[in-house]
């Protein structure tokens, strides 16, 4: 109780679409590592990887911070792209912005938002147009 | 049923994790090229079947933890993508048949569909 906060950051590189998911196979080791319950690891490691996504198809690379907490870990994405002009459109299963060169990888059919939100048990976005995005999730070890 | 017993039943080629084939056990199976989908809706401990051959196929199944990948269509993966799930011990299959037949086979034997709880299905 009352431990510092264990902290892991990554860099998220603009156009590397072949690195995707090298953050959140990182944080979902370090997770493992921790002894944290396996159906926790995967929701922060599907949270981290859709966010890791975003950041770089959408805002053109940021970074990707994981922080585990005594009872709960949070998921931040942070990126200096075009923003979200509408965050409810974006949240809609379906609507997405992506580009044909991601859409051949299999994926950008707008289910990102909504499969981030399903899997934490709060999620934040923070966004404004022209500025960026900052999203955070928290997964909690206890139910209730 | 147990991974090798599928291999068999789908004449697959096991392109890595030959070792893995009688320690896994599969009792339900995800079929999609959309990996966003996958992301949503494949069950922990189900078998990916795919078209797509990118290492994100092989990422996407690490993330949630899916022990084995069968590329459909005789589609082979990149490179990258086999070297990857050689890594992480994870059986990598390629089966000539088309998505459609391949999951026929499959649900005829047994192996049961993921189940998406809040879509009724």
């Amino acid at each position: 109780m009352g431990q510092e906060p264990y902290v892991e950051e990554y860099a998220i590189q603009a156009g590397d679409f072949s690195a995707i998911g090298e953050a959140s196979t990182k944080f979902k080791a370090t997770l493992k590592m921790l002894g944290i319950a396996s159906d926790l690891v995967r929701r922060a490691s599907v949270i981290a990887y859709e966010s890791e996504m975003n950041a770089l198809i959408h805002g053109g690379g940021g970074m990707l911070r994981m922080t585990v907490h005594d009872d709960h870990l949070v998921i931040e994405a942070s990126d200096s792209g075009p923003g979200i002009p509408d965050v409810q459109l974006a949240m809609q299963e379906g609507y997405s912005t992506a580009t044909d060169e991601i859409r051949e990888l299999g994926f950008g059919a707008g289910m990102g938002l909504p499969n981030i939100q399903r899997n934490a048990d709060a999620m934040e976005i923070d966004t404004e147009v022209g500025r960026g995005t900052r999203l955070r999730a928290t997964v909690a070890f206890k139910q209730g | 049923m147990i991974l090798r017993d599928l291999v068999t039943l789908i004449r697959a080629e096991v392109l890595c994790g030959e070792d893995l084939l009688d320690s896994i056990d599969i009792e339900c199976a995800y079929g999609a090229d959309l990996m966003s989908d996958v992301l949503a809706f494949a069950r922990p401990g189900s078998l990916l079947l795919t078209g797509l051959t990118n290492i994100q196929i092989v990422r996407t199944a690490q993330m949630l933890d899916l022990p084995s990948v069968v590329f459909i269509r005789g589609k082979k993966p990149q490179e990258a993508a086999v070297k990857l799930a050689s890594q992480i011990k994870m059986p990598i299959l390629v089966c000539q048949m088309s998505m459609f037949e391949t999951c026929g086979i499959l649900f005829q034997k047994g192996i049961l569909p993921c189940h998406i709880p809040d879509r009724g299905v």
